[in-house]
Formats: structure tokens, C-alpha cells, sequence
């Protein structure tokens, strides 16, 4: 059952000292920003976060990180030109990195919401992203043993949502969000518009309101991105 | 052999890859240099552009009005989209790539070895902060991998060598690499030199530890 909640403060409530969150977004696109500043104010320490990348600018993680929230990042591509918190606080050793191949990453969460615990695949056999891992042979081809990854939160930022926590998303804004939310224990989306039941073409729904705990409408920053 | 006309500059290189690419494929280009192949493409090339973070059909660059935050391609440009476009999540993304069902995949790489090997993601310096984002899959996922590179390094050392000393990215995966000075089919016989740019067989056998075979007459 879905809860529509009318704060980001009420949406993140209970996320504690340590847990694992997943924070959808490819860089800025479908990053949950409206959340994660509900995250930091709630004080939540030692966080484990799983993200494509490990902060842009000064924004959402990018904030989270500066703050000193953040114990690991579980991530596919943390260094860019505008990851300053995150390279200050790895070199200070103040941060972990666990640094995955990008499709890994996202078969990885898949896995765990389908209640899939492990697979082989060819990607990173050979490199030293794949040391001290098992290794088959399978339909000719040596293949990494890689293990589901989950989480006790997913926080999503979508487009609309209906009253049963059905969701859509935007354009390549999409990308880890529906995966996130069927891989943690509470999954909270940010939609920009919350309709009634009947609202969204069931034809058109890609993430179901069975993985969906929690939405919380945000109005999108001045000048911001939708 | 002689001396076949100039060395060719990136945009030569870029040329050169979308040649060859077949009508109709399904193709996923690097961030950086391989990007500019797009501008290559002939309009009636049927080729379909792939982003890893979810889309195919992804049209050019987007300016002014049509910038929209929420539709970038990997290198976190903000681009467009095509007639036909789709859009799908990460998951269904990398299966696509990882399923092997794109056609041409186009990196960029720091060393390429005889066998086909790729060092593309990782200086393995000291202090060097990796990042690997979907260079993996990508390397292992097209049916064919081409890498566009310049041939020798600033310091004049060559990226193509008997084996990569740089961190790899993934073991045999690359068919063709597109250079400034030459272009190279990596087969099960041996490296192929396929076209040459300004430079003669017999000076590029000099300039390479890989044994070459002569195939600019193909």
C-alpha cells in the first residue's frame, strides 16, 4: 500500500545511521535532489550509497558527500570534472569506493528485485575489476560470479504518479529508477504531479505501485530541471 | 607499398569508421572522440544510435530551446530524439548491449594488443581515481568493436603493442582499429593493415612491435 505524503521531510522519515540507499540518476538526470535534502536534514550518518556516478556540483549527492554522510559509494563512475566533494574526501581516505562496471551495477539491482542471488557474466573477466572472483567457463566463455545488490532504501525521482503508487518517468531521466525500486526494502519516489486512480494509461505505467512505498510530490526548483 | 597520402586527423578517422559500418545497424559510440562518427553518418545510413543510459534513436546535440534536462546521452550532453526513438531503463539498457545485440560498438582506448585486448578505462597511475562507467560492457557487448585512436602517444610510444601494460578493459574483444596512420583489422591470423595514411608498410612494420600483414590490396 502506497503512502502519498505531503512533505520530502515525512517521505525519507526512518532512513538511520547506516543503511544502504539506492539514489537513482545518471549524473543530474532523474537525480532525487528534493530527497536527498530531506536526507541530509534527517542527520542520517555512515550511509552506504548506491549511484551510477558519486556526485556533480555542489547538489544532491554531490551535498550528501560534502556533509559527511557518507561512509561507501558503491558506483560505476565516480570521477568527473565536477566530482570535487567526492575526490576530496577519497583522497582524505574519509570515503570507500566500490567501483562497478556500469552494467553490472545495473544487473546487480535487477538481480535483487527479481530475488535472483547471483549470475555469471563475461563482463570484467581479465581485468582487475574482477579479481579474487569466481570464474566458469560457461557456453564457451569465461564469466564473473557477481552478486544481487540491495538495499534498505531506493530514493527515485519520476514524473507522475497515481494514488496507487504507480509510476511513469521522463525521457533518459528514467534510467536506474525502476530497477531501484523494485531492489529496496522502502522504495520513495519524487514525482512532479500525483493524479488519481485511472489517471495513467495502465499500458503506460513502468513502475508498478506493488514496489512503491512512499511518494511525495516536489515542486521543481525555479530555473531548476523538471 | 608506398606512401599512400597524408596522415588523416580525427575527423578523417571519424570518417573512416562510419564507412564502414553497415546500413541498418544498431550502434553505441564512446564518449569523446568516437561521438563524432554521428557526423559522419550519411542521412540514408539506417543506423541507429544507442545510449547506455536508456535510449535508442538519439538524435544530435541539443541547443537553446530544445535542451531538456531530463534527455542526455553518456557523456551527460544534453541531445535529442529521433522519429522511431525509444526509451528503457538501465537494466534493459546494458542487456541490450550485454545480449549482444547491437551491431558496432566505437571506443576510444589508451592501448589496443595484438590479440585484440583493450586498455581503455584506467592510467593505473598512482593517485588516479578509476572510473570504468560502462566501458566493460561495452568492449564485451557489440557484435563488432572498433577503436578509433591516435596510433602513437604524445611521447611518440605506440598504442598498438603485443600487450597492454595499462589496466585492461576486457580481453579479445576488439575486430578494428581506426588510426591516424593506418587502419587494422585484428583477425585469428594475425593484425591486418587494411589502409594506410602517410606512412608506407615497411615504415609502419619499423614503427610497431606487432607482427603486420599486408592487406591494403583487399
Amino acid at each position: 500500500m502506497v503512502d502519498i505524503v505531503a512533505t520530502a521531510a515525512e517521505a525519507v522519515a526512518g532512513i538511520g545511521d547506516g543503511a544502504t540507499v539506492m539514489v537513482g540518476g545518471f549524473g543530474a538526470a532523474g537525480q532525487p535532489v528534493e530527497l536527498i535534502d530531506a536526507l541530509i536534514e534527517g542527520g542520517a550518518r555512515e550511509l552506504t550509497i548506491v549511484n551510477n556516478n558519486a556526485g556533480n556540483g555542489d547538489l544532491g549527492l554531490a551535498a550528501l558527500i560534502r556533509e559527511g554522510r557518507v561512509r561507501k559509494v558503491i558506483c560505476s563512475f565516480p570521477r568527473q570534472s565536477d566530482s570535487w566533494h567526492f575526490d576530496e574526501k577519497y583522497r582524505a581516505g574519509e570515503i570507500e569506493l566500490e567501483l562497478v562496471p556500469q552494467g553490472n551495477l545495473a544487473e546487480r539491482i535487477r538481480a535483487a528485485g527479481a530475488g535472483i542471488g547471483a549470475f555469471f557474466t563475461p563482463t570484467g573477466f581479465g581485468t582487475m575489476l574482477a579479481e579474487g572472483k569466481e570464474v566458469r567457463e560457461i557456453d564457451g566463455r569465461q564469466q564473473v560470479l557477481e552478486y544481487a545488490l540491495r538495499a534498505d532504501v531506493a530514493l527515485v525521482k519520476a514524473h507522475v504518479a497515481d494514488e496507487a503508487g504507480n509510476i511513469t518517468y521522463r525521457k533518459t531521466a528514467r534510467n536506474f529508477g525502476p530497477i531501484m525500486a523494485a531492489a529496496a526494502a522502502t522504495t520513495v519516489i519524487q514525482v512532479n504531479e500525483v493524479v488519481p486512480i485511472g489517471g495513467i494509461d495502465p499500458e503506460n505505467v513502468v513502475t508498478p505501485g506493488i514496489y512503491v512505498d512512499r511518494v511525495v510530490r516536489v515542486t521543481p526548483r525555479e530555473g531548476a530541471e523538471r | 607499398m608506398t606512401a599512400n597520402g597524408q596522415p588523416i586527423d580525427k575527423n578523417g578517422m571519424a570518417a573512416a569508421v562510419a564507412a564502414d559500418i553497415p546500413h541498418g545497424s544498431f550502434v553505441n559510440l564512446g564518449i569523446g572522440l568516437p561521438t563524432t562518427v554521428s557526423n559522419h553518418l550519411a542521412a540514408d545510413s539506417g543506423v541507429t544510435l544507442h545510449t547506455e543510459n536508456g535510449m535508442l534513436g538519439m538524435g544530435p546535440e541539443a541547443h537553446g530551446d530544445e535542451v531538456d534536462p531530463d534527455l542526455i546521452n553518456a557523456g551527460k550532453i544534453p541531445v535529442t530524439e529521433l522519429p522511431g526513438a525509444s526509451y528503457f531503463h538501465h537494466a534493459d539498457s546494458f542487456a541490450m548491449m550485454r545480449g549482444g545485440h547491437l551491431d558496432v560498438c566505437v571506443l576510444g582506448a589508451y592501448q589496443v594488443s595484438a590479440a585484440g585486448d583493450l586498455a581503455n578505462w584506467h592510467t593505473g597511475k598512482p593517485g588516479a581515481i578509476p572510473a570504468v562507467g560502462g566501458a566493460m560492457d561495452l568492449a564485451l557487448g557489440a557484435k563488432e568493436t572498433y577503436v578509433m585512436m591516435t596510433l602513437l602517444t604524445r611521447d611518440g610510444a605506440p598504442k598498438l603493442v603485443p600487450e597492454c601494460s595499462f589496466p585492461l578493459t576486457a580481453v579479445q574483444c576488439v575486430k578494428r582499429v581506426y588510426t591516424d596512420l593506418a587502419t587494422f583489422a585484428i583477425t585469428p591470423g594475425g593484425v591486418e593493415v587494411r589502409a594506410l595514411h602517410g606512412t608506407s608498410f615497411a615504415d609502419l612494420k619499423a614503427l610497431l612491435d606487432v607482427p603486420l600483414l599486408d592487406a591494403t590490396a583487399r
